[in-house]
């Protein structure tokens, strides 16, 4: 089911037939109501259940009763996963395009462990206790992390092996760090180990609103980076060919996955594999045009979050296992099934 | 100078001799002996190296004996030791998947025992010595994992090295949930254990560790021969009479022992098994494994580290393992800037 040549050889060069694209709108639509349908279990699950009436009246008429209450907190918590998973989605999309690298995730490249090491700074040593104050640390950590995996991957000689090596390099080089502030400092630690496992928990309207305007703009800049990156996936002459302009087109797709990475860790802490997923299962069906990965990947992202945050709140009852843990043990599966495979192994 | 010398006995036996590699493996013996004679005589009651060598000797006074033999040698006898196993099993993972980023730090070993140790320090609130069982087992059990995983009609480099890293991102999830299930006590008992520690250390640690090396370090080193063979790639060291994945396998079995009980007696001390073998490969100049110099140099590197943690922050602040983080860190960047620049990695 995955797609056997490479992206090169299928690149779009004449229209798709049009059933084929009304299979794709109507897939996109499908994958819509999967996601409402994930979004209603994500309020209504949890330890204390809702009928879906329940959570009928919370979301549209509301009164006060303590159904209302929980569909109040737990939207909350769900319009966080919506956001967080269609960023962490298209980044790992954008990523994977830019480098033409299948292996390209935000986690594995190193950029969720940038964000987090300059969020501890920014706590510890600066004070700053907002999330509206630490998300420019994010920025700035994701995006410096971003460039030196970049430069020390090899820039343009970049391979998939040597990008995923020197993005866990220097993750553990970070994880050191965080872990000896962690010791030093007792409240740190009572705050940290909670943030660095990856959690929807601390979603609230003020966070939310802290954040939607970063995750806008960086997913309105992934989606009209559509084109020139299929132009870049054939390669950097053919590219130049047909009028793309690489610079800015790496430029830009580093600045949105770098937005996108930094402002979801900053709301919900550094959770992995999500990037790396999704764009791999889309791509089993919609083929190698990132215009239709992009929307695909957007609202099946959430899914996959929204699921799995779901998913730990039933196997954990009436506790829960963090998002990040669940995604993690979800995707590190996956990734070692495509480090096997024959085509991957060979890069 | 000429850094290969043949040495002939009149019995008939000769043996190849690479000058620089043993004077660098005894020099690197020596900065860890005169190390850990320093750091015996460091701490709140300093005592100068000469008394330290004395009552070493069995000729000191009582107070010092007691100071010296009961509560400093066993923790800087269990440095040494987890160095050089460090040292030794990093130079073993390093040779097999043939990538100097293929230590046990990247393929997740370390992460395994800590999983181990968690476990028994937060579901069970275990004592030391159970802690340790636990992350031995965690250890072993995520070299097993790994091994099968990477196993595809033989076991390769990079294919090792990136299925450890998606085990290892497993494996940090689940610590990082253990940890957020813990209550802060057990919290912080956790991450300092997590960063690798030689406090506390005594004799209970030390004998099983020596135990354990006394029997894998000479296996591993009778089999060295077969991987400096490996090196020139499997179908050559066949066609010499190596007989490639049973070696590999008994010495990948070794090195996760080595590392695994490491880790159990101090925590994972990050980055030793990293940098030693890259640092020994560049002293001795010479080409396979260096399997002596990488145990020397291991030795060495935590003992001094050790010392510096002491010296640097006072007694019990910082952890030893944070400094060969932060050291190792950095190294490791330089590391990687050079590689790419000769375009190995």
């Amino acid at each position: 089911m995955l797609v056997e040549s490479p992206p090169e050889q299928r690149a779009e060069t004449v229209p798709a037939p049009p059933n084929r694209r009304a299979i794709r709108v109507v897939g996109l639509l499908v994958s819509v109501v999967i996601l409402v349908l994930v979004a209603l279990a994500s309020i209504a699950v949890g330890a204390k259940e809702l009928s879906l009436e329940q959570v009928w009246h919370g979301l549209f008429h509301a009164s006060g009763t303590f159904g209302d209450v929980v569909v109040a907190d737990r939207l909350s918590r769900t319009v966080l996963g919506l956001l967080a998973g269609a960023a962490l989605g298209l980044a790992g999309a954008v990523l994977q395009a830019l480098t033409r690298n299948p292996l390209a995730d935000p986690g594995l490249l190193g950029l969720n462990a940038g964000a987090s090491a300059a969020v501890v700074t920014a706590i510890t040593f600066f004070g700053v206790t907002s999330l509206s104050g630490y998300v420019w640390f994010a920025f700035f950590g994701a995006a410096a992390v971003g460039a030196l995996v970049w430069f020390l991957g090899g820039s343009r000689g970049a391979t998939p092996v040597r990008l995923v090596l020197a993005g866990t390099a220097i993750s553990a080089a970070l994880f050191g760090y965080l872990q000896a502030i962690m010791i030093l400092d007792d409240a740190a630690l009572g705050r940290m180990r909670f943030w660095t496992v990856g959690s929807l928990a601390s979603g609230s309207d003020e966070a939310i609103k802290q954040v939607v305007p970063f995750l806008l703009a960086g997913s309105l800049l992934a989606l009209a980076l559509a084109r020139p990156l299929n132009a870049m996936a054939m390669g950097d002459d053919t590219a130049k060919a047909l009028g793309a302009d690489l610079n800015r087109t790496r430029a830009l797709s580093m600045l949105a996955a770098t937005v996108l990475c930094g402002a979801a860790t900053a709301a919900c802490g550094p959770i992995m594999f999500v990037g790396l997923m999704v764009p791999h299962v889309v791509r089993s069906f919609t083929g190698p045009d990132l215009r239709w990965i992009l929307p695909y990947a957007a609202i099946l992202s959430p899914v996959l979050l929204l699921g799995a945050d779901v998913l730990g709140r039933i196997v954990a009852r009436p506790a829960e296992l963090q998002v990040g843990v669940v995604t993690a043990l979800l995707g590190g599966p996956v990734f070692i099934f495509l480090v096997r495979r024959r085509r991957t192994a060979q890069l | 100078m000429k850094t290969n010398r043949a040495v002939r006995t009149p019995g008939g036996l000769s043996v190849r001799l690479d000058v620089r590699a043993l004077a660098v493996t005894l020099l690197l013996l020596t900065v860890a002996l005169t190390a850990s004679v320093v750091l015996i005589g460091t701490g709140d009651f300093p005592i100068p190296a000469a008394d330290v060598v004395r009552t070493l000797l069995g000729e000191g006074d009582a107070g010092q004996e007691f100071i010296v033999n009961e509560l400093r040698l066993p923790r800087v006898l269990v440095g040494l030791l987890v160095g050089a196993s460090l040292g030794l099993g990093g130079a073993l993972f390093q040779a097999i998947s043939r990538n100097p980023l293929g230590s046990p730090d990247v393929l997740g070993l370390g992460q395994g025992a800590t999983a181990g140790a968690l476990t028994v320090i937060v579901l069970f609130s275990g004592s030391a010595n159970q802690v340790a069982l636990g992350a031995l087992a965690g250890g072993l059990v995520t070299g097993f994992a790994i091994y099968v995983l990477a196993w595809k009609r033989g076991v390769h480099g990079y294919r090792l090295v990136l299925v450890g890293i998606g085990v290892s991102a497993i494996v940090t999830a689940v610590n990082g949930y253990l940890l957020t299930k813990s209550d802060i006590v057990d919290a912080a008992r956790a991450v300092v254990w997590m960063t690798g520690s030689l406090d506390g250390r005594d004799w209970d640690q030390v004998w099983p560790l020596l135990a354990l090396c006394a029997v894998l370090v000479p296996l591993v080193l009778a089999n060295s021969r077969g991987l400096k063979m490996m090196e020139m790639g499997d179908d050559v060291s066949y066609a010499l009479g190596v007989r490639v994945e049973r070696v590999r396998l008994l010495l990948m079995l070794s090195a996760v022992l080595l590392t695994a009980s490491a880790t159990a007696a101090a925590g994972p001390v990050s980055f030793v098994a990293l940098t030693a073998p890259q640092l020994a490969r560049r002293l001795t100049r010479s080409p396979g494994p260096n399997l002596v110099a990488s145990l020397c140099m291991g030795a060495a590197l935590l003992v001094s580290a050790d010392w510096i943690s002491q010296r640097v922050f006072g007694a019990g602040q910082l952890p030893v393992g944070v400094v060969t983080g932060v050291l190792g860190g950095v190294y490791l960047l330089w590391l990687l800037v050079t590689e790419r620049r000769a375009g190995r990695i």
